[in-house]
């Protein structure tokens, strides 16, 4: 046999040699790129550390309105501002997101509709935010008379984000093997206990990461909270959402004028003098922390109910 | 599954009870709501700040710019309104449709600064005429060396930075130097934010931008101020407190305001007491974010103004260059 002769052998191993080369080269530039992301993000983020390190270790920068002044001027407006405008997005896009991608998986039936809601819907995910913040504006602001006030913010963002949601929501309803509602089914259950005790409970790892993943999509928005309004100064916090007596809850918080951190940093930004460019900076490690810990959250929540599922 | 669910509300409940905390005391809801021009906001804020520590009045500001500002302003949204420059014609028709009177009340002067690179030696006197060589439409895409707006000045290029079309710097400015508001030539580097002009202008040596005098204050090492000479034979003047006071600082010094909805100011005594405030409190709050604080005649003269509440505008709609504050506010019957 020819391809047995020494020279052929030479041959293979030389080819074998040339490919793991190329495996390397690969491997290489792959790393190459992932560390341009990586590193990009990471001197940002240690250059804004730098910047706002005095004000990052202040406890009175978490705790004191805004100010002419930058030595005095905190972010604590901003903090609940941000937060009580993700509780509404929260309570806004959430329910109505994973209601309607279970529709669309498990009831809607197949037809050009459904089709045509579905690539409507991923469309949606990739519209930008202004446009969002403009139809917000006319809609909730003047039609609906909400005013520019946190229940608006909230709603805004919680449509940004409902795409998003409802996209993840189906990726996650997706991935669990048709064999579950089979069995399911075959033992009797209905349609609906189906998707309550299977569906619902093995997606819902997904389900959250999206949820969060757009939730740390919409706390960084600026563009649409500007459109429709958002304060720059307020030196005093909304209503509290729990009261004390009964019925301990209160709505007016809702219709406050709020500020969000986006809008804070901002604003300090754009500010004359150098000390309050260490706020802006202290402001943007904030917002990029807080972006981390719930995509981490995201990541870790996943990963534990991925471990709890046995199939 | 389930205790994974009652998990998370109980987290929920956590952080709802942590936003009740600093809330407890919630007066009756009392707020004046203000709105509009970025240049005029480090004054607004810091006259809120006193205020709202002197007086517990809750004061809100916003930055929509002067036009977004009077949007609201004219629907009744907001009390007062901060205007780089005056309402036009357009504003006072919306205003009046929706039944929104207005009483005009200059605050402080702002000095459009025009700057240099510190390395540029040449151009540290320019005349009207020459900034209007160089910023004119007609100069678009041919104005591209100083010794074309000077034949004594060196054959380099010229690099402009400005603040865009929204801003109501950009529309005082065309009106100043160009002769008529909006109209500029195009290619110039723009930025709504004015830190980006002022490191335009540091980081390259033909160049030349124009802000307000804030910014110019801030960065006094890295830059040159141009004394500008408003006609042949008058002397170059460079931007100062004193040189605005005295009005020799042409044409580029100018007043800006804060226009009082007229029913709010009537009828909302937080919205009377915040501007008596602004008015008699200001000025070193003025001194201290570096605008110009009204000379005590004209800062007499606009509480006067004030204090008889007469509403409309001494502009009638059209931005004017070079105004008196004492002649404009006589013209308000």
């Amino acid at each position: 046999m020819n391809n047995q002769s020494p020279e052929n052998l030479q041959e293979v191993r030389a080819m074998i040699q040339r490919h793991k080369l190329n495996d390397y080269i690969f491997s290489i530039i792959g790393l190459l790129c992932l560390m341009v992301g990586l590193i990009t993000l990471l001197t940002l983020f240690i250059d804004l550390i730098l910047q706002g390190y005095p004000k990052l270790l202040s406890l009175s920068f978490y705790t004191d309105f805004p100010s002419r002044r930058a030595s005095s001027a905190g972010l604590l407006s901003a903090l609940v501002g941000s937060s009580l405008v993700m509780l509404v997005t929260f309570l806004s896009a959430v329910p109505m997101g994973v209601m309607a991608a279970i529709y669309l998986e498990e009831y809607a039936p197949k037809n050009w509709f459904s089709d045509l809601i579905e690539i409507n819907v991923s469309n949606l995910a990739a519209v930008p935010s202004i446009i969002y913040g403009l139809l917000a504006l006319g809609l909730f602001v003047y039609i609906l008379d909400l005013g520019q006030s946190i229940v608006t913010a909230g709603l805004t963002l919680g449509l940004l984000i409902l795409p998003v949601v409802i996209v993840a929501t189906r990726e996650s309803i997706r991935s669990i093997p048709i064999a579950i509602r089979e069995a399911a089914y075959a033992v009797g259950a209905t349609k609906w206990q189906v998707v309550y005790d299977h569906v619902i409970k093995y997606s819902f790892g997904g389900i959250l990461t999206g949820v969060i993943i757009g939730m740390a999509r919409a706390i960084g928005e600026t563009a649409p909270i500007i459109t429709i309004g958002a304060l720059t100064f307020i030196a005093f916090l909304p209503p509290s959402p729990v009261t004390t007596s009964a019925p301990f809850l209160n709505f007016e918080w809702l219709s406050s004028g709020f500020t969000v951190l986006p809008i804070q940093m901002f604003s300090w930004l754009s500010r004359p003098s150098e000390a309050f460019h260490v706020n802006a900076a202290a402001a943007g490690v904030i917002i990029i922390l807080v972006t981390l810990i719930m995509n981490g959250f995201a990541i870790r929540m996943r990963y534990k109910m991925r471990k709890n599922i046995k199939w | 599954m389930q205790s994974q669910f009652t998990k998370y509300s109980s987290i929920a409940g956590l952080v709802a009870s942590l936003f009740a905390l600093p809330t407890m005391a919630i007066a009756a809801e009392k707020i004046v709501k203000i709105d509009g021009s970025s240049t005029v906001y480090p004054i607004t804020e810091a006259v809120a700040e006193e205020f709202q520590k002197a007086t517990k009045t809750k004061v809100t500001v916003g930055v929509s710019g002067t036009g977004g500002g009077f949007k609201k302003f004219c629907r009744g949204e907001t009390d007062v309104q901060n205007a780089s420059r005056p309402i036009l014609q357009k504003e006072i028709d919306a205003c009046k449709e929706a039944g929104v009177q207005f009483i005009e009340l200059p605050v402080a002067y702002d000095a459009l600064t025009v700057v240099i690179n510190p390395q540029n030696e040449f151009a540290k006197k320019m005349t009207a005429a020459e900034l209007k060589k160089l910023w004119e439409p007609a100069a678009q895409g041919k104005v591209k060396t100083w010794n074309q707006v000077n034949p004594a000045w060196p054959n380099t290029p010229v690099k402009l930075y400005g603040p865009g079309a929204d801003s109501g710097t950009f529309d005082y400015f065309t009106e100043a130097i160009v002769g008529k508001a909006k109209s500029s030539r195009g290619d110039f580097t723009a930025s709504e934010d004015d830190n980006v002009l002022v490191k335009g202008v540091v980081g390259d040596k033909g160049a030349l931008g124009y802000f307000g005098y804030a910014y110019y204050e801030e960065n006094q090492d890295k830059l040159t101020a141009v004394a500008i000479i408003e006609k042949a034979g008058k002397p170059a003047v460079l931007p100062s407190k004193a040189s605005i006071e005295d009005g020799s600082y042409q044409p580029l010094a100018r007043p800006i305001f804060i226009y009082v909805n007229a029913t709010a100011a009537a009828f909302k005594p937080e919205v009377k007491a915040f501007v008596n405030y602004y008015l008699e409190n200001s000025k070193p709050l003025i001194e201290e974010v570096k605008y110009v604080a009204l000379p005590a005649k004209e800062q007499k003269a606009v509480i006067t103004h004030w204090k008889a509440l007469k509403p409309g505008t001494g502009f009638g709609g059209k931005a004017e260059v070079g105004v008196k504050i004492e002649e404009l506010l006589a013209r308000i019957k």
